[in-house]
């Protein structure tokens, strides 16, 4: 399912180390990271791209396992939660106990606590893969979570442990007190740390991880031990996962049993995957779309839940390289110069996709308000429009725009069928 | 792609700040609690009784100042991580009232956010107010001047539980069983302290904690408790926990009475029903059967006729809608905080519910009467889960707690 | 000695409906390899299903009519998203049960809102079979374990004296094989993916009204029927009751017994430190078995693959 990202990777391998067209991505990353805070200038835009960036580091972290070391972990969450707890002891070492620790440097020490505790744990669960390895991660990710409820000391129970990031020593004018300072932070790691990652892969142990988890037999009669190739790939997985546990003590300043459980463990597969797992840019896809959908889609609508769990289910089926992969797909029309062909059916298709998406929303959000809603608060508002949603009408017209939608769809896709075959078609050159 | 995905996020984020320009002029107040996931039941079951309390006791009188108390809802997902986010939120449309009360928890992490926020940025100071988190560090080392707590809190229950219990010669043997965290310990720790002061001849004859929301079947613990010869149990146990420990215990035959924090409401009554009659019982303020005034009865009722699925399971909001009114009218501004904080403390307010609630200064922690509450069918004029059975009150301490000590240590902003 | 009786029988209750997943889950998995994350959710949808039904017909027809319900949504679920997946690989189909989980949970509450239901046993079974030293045991457990008792004794016998058993046993060990002999594969694997959900919902029916039928159902059991079954050795039956029983009773006991950290480190002869509120060990002076029962099945499963990789009675890993 990677072929595609890495062949690419190839390419790149062979032209060379520091060309322009390798470097580009980044120097536009470098832009990007710092101009969004001057487009978004509010707290809670900062905090959510905080939020997203944390969980970028932790998806991509979490990639290094199962896209390319081929290991399905279940909890994964306990290295970036436990270094996080490391860092907020920490943090609270600097407040009362005087240590002289710049909050910048703290993330590393939460890596150095995760990559600890990812070395004893992978030390007895990397000795194989597949199911065996999935279920220690299972059984691990349970016993650390419930242990952070009974061992007060260090977890400080259901209430977590808390702290203060201004307390440290002023860094260079800086006392992180203002989100936007704390953005920068971030920033800076998630850029250093992305760029680690992914050097990382394109080394000679990121290449062997792709080979023990393409074929583990094989690497091995190549006489590397499939073993210590996953515990070293888990060991750096540990560490990037500690990095983010570190920025998630800065950002928030508590870490609780939520930041070990078996829900953030999942939740963290379903972003990469959503993101797509064969591509070092999916993860990132999936942090960032579901950020958006948990924190922005949820003041919108009460039923967000279910919408995110029908976008994995439909993902899965019908995108299985995720949604990075759906931009992949169009690589190849694009290197052929035939991206044109697909213009036109996608622009005719765009409407009644549209449509259909929306009104089938609308059809689920009119029955939930009927179920669900208050007497006499019949009314009630979708897209702009208010209507009672106890009336036969809305539903009626909402299913009838459903249906009608999907019916010009299915009738629009054997000609993106056909321009798609077309587009596809022919040798690409080197 | 990155510039797909940053487009994604400027339109999305740009949705979430838009909103914030359409500061009418209503003073909003932010409801952070769970609405979707496990809890969500009682967290709507709140904002259902946040919205009816504002619309009946501010907006149709008139409203405050001349404008109008507005809900906004927030999903937390009962996760303190969300909540942090949502506050943020909240904060940046201009919402200056924050009303929680689903785990102590997330209460914990949001008066801590809080602090620090209003330390930062005295320019927009918020105020925290808890209606249901009830661990009592909330109001003793963990307080400060921005969170006030309208519940009583988990050792001022037990001190009225104490007191009915000691009084009652029958009870002899006493179980006491709940989750292990914050709020079980602390429910198991003042039911020792308290019991061992008002009658040292009871004998605790278990003192158990088990996992939260983890338990499958209760029956061993059930086991375990008729063994015992327990004359009556403690437990802080809610949710499914509740619903697990309360069938379990009865199914084996246990028949005396079970003293709970959280026993009703939210499918619970309806669940325990018949088999929980004379056995369950619970310990909490507000009164609705029988109904302490015509006042209380005619609310209760408005309720049920706009929210026919819903109960008033806490009818602390009633007055924490009406206090901070009060408030705001004395303070004579909605935007400074302090004002209103230091109109807050010290208040005096004759509630719905027949009782009066004293905002107790030096820890910002609600005194008012607190019941002992029965679970049963008879006499009930506002029931639970539309099954029939609600909560009658069986007797009641007065401004229970009312000289209890704090260990508070409040820095006022001057 | 009595309460020992008691807590056997409880931990058989336990066990026995533990079972009942299991065994449908640990076809599936030994079958299709696939790790069916939403098996619990199916048990849940038995559990609603049967309080819908018994909202309007009692109890009984609930127990007929809600498996059979559970059985064709997982056939067609089968039919029509995991077959379809399937041709991606293991771990694909795997994410899109635990989508499928997650989305079950959400179409529950879609319909049925957050609360709990009032879902109960039949009038019939509501009294108490017998005491046990003023412990009384419910009939309706002894129904349970007679109905757990059937379902593995009529799956015992089709598996290992019908045609249809044969197949599904020589599918089991060698999928290919058995595709190439003629015998329609995907047909057997709809038809076992359908009964196993079933069984979880039959499971969900009886449960229901006894451990509580509310939206965190599946939750609460999800992760332990893996655990299950990794332990019993995957494809094994008799592996999967095994371990049914052994987690039945090992969380029974220890929820019973309160044997204490405390206790412990003092018969091995280590000091109690007087002051304990500052000790970075005070949590585990005051650790009591209680505390711990529930996560006991997980530290059991890592110690088995550590040991044992392919569980106690399986015959091949993974």
């Amino acid at each position: 399912m990677s072929a595609l990202g890495d062949a690419e990777a190839a390419r790149r391998g062979k032209t060379g180390g520091l060309s322009l067209s390798a470097a580009a991505p980044w120097l536009i990353a470098i832009v990007l990271l710092a101009g969004l805070p001057f487009v978004f200038t509010g707290g809670a835009a900062l905090t959510v791209m905080n939020q997203m960036a944390i969980t970028i580091i932790f998806a991509l972290a979490y990639n290094m396992l199962l896209g390319q070391g081929g290991m399905l972990s279940f909890g994964h969450a306990v290295y970036m939660g436990l270094g996080g707890f490391f860092c907020v002891h920490l943090m609270n070492m600097v407040e009362y106990d005087g240590l002289l620790l710049p909050l910048p440097l703290l993330p590393l020490f939460g890596g150095l606590f995760g990559l600890l505790f990812a070395f004893i744990i992978g030390s007895f669960s990397t000795r194989r893969a597949g199911t065996v390895f999935a279920m220690i991660s299972l059984g691990v990710g349970e016993l650390i979570a419930s242990l952070s409820i009974i061992v007060v000391a260090f977890f400080g129970g259901e209430e977590g442990v808390s702290g203060d990031r201004t307390m440290g020593p002023v860094v260079a004018g800086f006392d992180f007190a203002s989100q936007k300072e704390v953005y920068y932070l971030t920033a800076a790691w998630l850029f250093v740390s992305a760029l680690a990652m992914f050097l990382y892969s394109r080394t000679p142990v990121g290449r062997i991880a792709n080979a023990v988890r393409d074929n583990e037999e094989r690497a091995e009669f190549l006489g590397y031990s499939q073993r210590y190739v996953r515990w070293i790939s888990f060991c750096a997985s540990g560490f990037f996962a500690g990095i983010a546990g570190g920025l998630f003590a800065i950002n928030f300043e508590i870490l609780t049993e939520e930041n070990l459980n078996l829900a953030t463990s999942g939740s963290i597969l379903l972003i990469t995957f959503l993101g797509g797992v064969g591509f070092f840019l999916g993860p990132v896809i999936g942090a960032v779309v579901f950020t958006l959908l948990q924190t922005v889609l949820s003041l919108y609508t009460e039923i967000w839940a279910l919408y995110v769990g029908l976008l994995f289910v439909l993902t899965v089926m019908f995108f299985p390289s995720g949604l990075a992969g759906v931009f992949a797909i169009h690589v190849r029309p694009w290197q052929l110069g035939k991206i044109g062909l697909l213009a036109s059916p996608y622009l005719k298709m765009f409407v009644p996709a549209l449509l259909f998406v929306f009104s089938a929303a609308a059809v689920l959000e009119i029955l939930f308000h009927a179920r669900h809603a208050a007497i006499g608060e019949e009314q009630m508002s979708l897209f702009g429009l208010t209507f009672n949603s106890h009336g036969v009408w809305p539903l009626t017209i909402a299913i009838i725009i459903c249906v009608a939608s999907y019916l010009i769809l299915k009738r629009l896709a054997p000609s993106l069928k056909e321009a798609w075959d077309e587009a596809n078609h022919g040798e690409v050159g080197r | 792609m990155k510039k797909l995905t940053g487009l994604l996020l400027g339109v999305a984020i740009a949705g979430l700040t838009a909103t914030s320009s359409f500061a009418a002029d209503t003073i909003k107040i932010a409801f952070i609690d769970p609405l979707s996931g496990p809890f969500a039941s009682t967290g709507k079951q709140g904002l259902s009784q946040y919205k009816f309390a504002a619309d009946e006791l501010v907006n149709k009188k008139g409203g405050v100042l001349g404008k109008e108390f507005e809900i906004v809802a927030f999903d937390n997902k009962i996760s303190p991580k969300e909540s942090l986010i949502q506050l943020q939120v909240a904060i940046d449309q201009g919402i200056r009232f924050i009303a929680q009360g689903n785990s102590s928890g997330v209460a914990n992490a949001l008066t801590d956010a809080i602090k620090k926020h209003n330390k930062r940025n005295p320019d927009n100071r918020v105020l925290f107010l808890n209606y249901s988190a009830v661990d009592p560090a909330l109001t003793n080392d963990k307080c400060n001047f921005w969170h006030f707590r309208f519940d009583a809190n988990a050792d001022i229950k037990m001190d009225a539980l104490t007191d009915i219990i000691a009084a009652n010669e029958d009870v002899k043997k006493v179980y006491l069983i709940g989750q292990d965290y914050s709020f079980g310990k602390a429910v198991a720790a003042a039911a020792v302290k308290m019991l061992g002061e008002k009658r040292p001849d009871i004998e605790i004859v278990g003192n158990e904690l088990h996992p939260i929301g983890k338990v499958k079947d209760f029956t061993p613990y059930a086991r375990k408790i008729m063994s015992s010869g327990a004359d009556a149990m403690i437990t802080g146990n809610w949710g499914a926990d509740m619903v697990g420990l309360g069938k379990s215990v009865i199914a084996a035959g246990y028949e005396n009475p079970i003293y709970t924090y959280y026993a009703a409401a939210d499918g619970i009554t309806k669940t325990l029903g018949e088999d929980g009659k004379g056995k369950v019982k619970l310990v909490g303020e507000g009164q609705l059967n029988p109904p302490p005034n015509d006042r209380a009865d005619a609310y209760a009722k408005a309720f049920k006729a706009k929210y026919p699925d819903t109960d008033i399971g806490q009818p602390r909001i009633a007055n924490v809608i009406e206090m901070l009114a009060k408030a705001i009218d004395q303070a004579g501004s909605d935007t400074d905080m302090v004002a209103i904080g230091k109109a807050l403390e010290g208040m005096e307010h004759e509630s719905l519910w027949g009782t009066t609630v004293y905002m107790r200064p030096q820890d910002h922690q609600a005194i008012q009467n607190v019941h002992i509450l029965s679970h049963t069918n008879d006499g009930v004029a506002h029931d639970y889960d539309n099954s029939g059975y609600g909560l009658l009150v069986e007797s009641t301490v007065e401004m229970a707690s009312a000289d209890a000590p704090t260990t508070c240590k409040m820095d006022r902003p001057e | 000695m009595s309460l020992l009786a008691v807590n056997l029988l409880d931990g058989l209750v336990t066990g026995l409906l533990l079972f009942m997943l299991c065994s449908g889950l640990t076809l599936i998995f030994s079958m299709m390899g696939v790790l069916n994350f939403a098996h619990a959710s199916f048990y849940m949808l038995g559990a609603y299903f049967a309080y819908q039904i018994s909202t309007y017909v009692g109890f009984w027809p609930g127990l007929i009519i809600a498996p059979l319900a559970v059985g064709l949504a997982g056939a067609a679920i089968e039919r029509y998203g995991l077959r379809r997946v399937h041709q991606y690989g293991h771990v694909p189909e795997l994410i899109f049960t635990f989508g499928l989980a997650l989305l079950i949970e959400e179409l529950v509450q879609f319909f049925w809102g957050k609360s709990h239901m009032a879902y109960y046993e039949p009038e019939i079974l509501n009294f108490t079979a017998f005491s046990i030293a003023g412990n009384s045991f419910p009939a309706y457990k002894v129904f349970m374990i007679f109905v757990a008792i059937g379902i593995f004794l009529v799956l015992l016998y089709i598996l290992t004296r019908t045609r249809i058993g044969l197949i599904i046993q020589a599918a089991l060990s060698y999928p290919n094989t058995v595709q190439n002999l003629g015998h329609n594969v995907p047909l057997v694997f709809m038809g076992v993916f359908g009964v196993g959900t079933a069984m979880a919902g039959l499971a969900g029916v009886i449960a229901g009204p006894v451990l509580g039928t509310f939206p965190g159902m599946a939750v609460l059991l999800g992760s332990i029927v893996f655990v299950t079954i990794v332990i019993g050795g995957l494809g094994s039956l008799w592996g999967a009751l095994i371990a049914s029983l052994l987690i039945g009773w090992m969380q029974t006991f220890a929820a019973s017994y309160n044997v204490t950290m405390t206790d412990i480190l003092l018969a091995i002869g280590i000091d109690k430190p007087v002051d304990l509120s500052d000790n970075p060990l005070r949590d585990l002076w005051t650790l009591t078995l209680p505390q711990i029962g529930p996560i006991l099945p997980y530290l059991l499963m890592v110690l088995v693959l550590v040991i044992r990789p392919r569980g106690l009675l399986g015959k091949r890993e993974t």
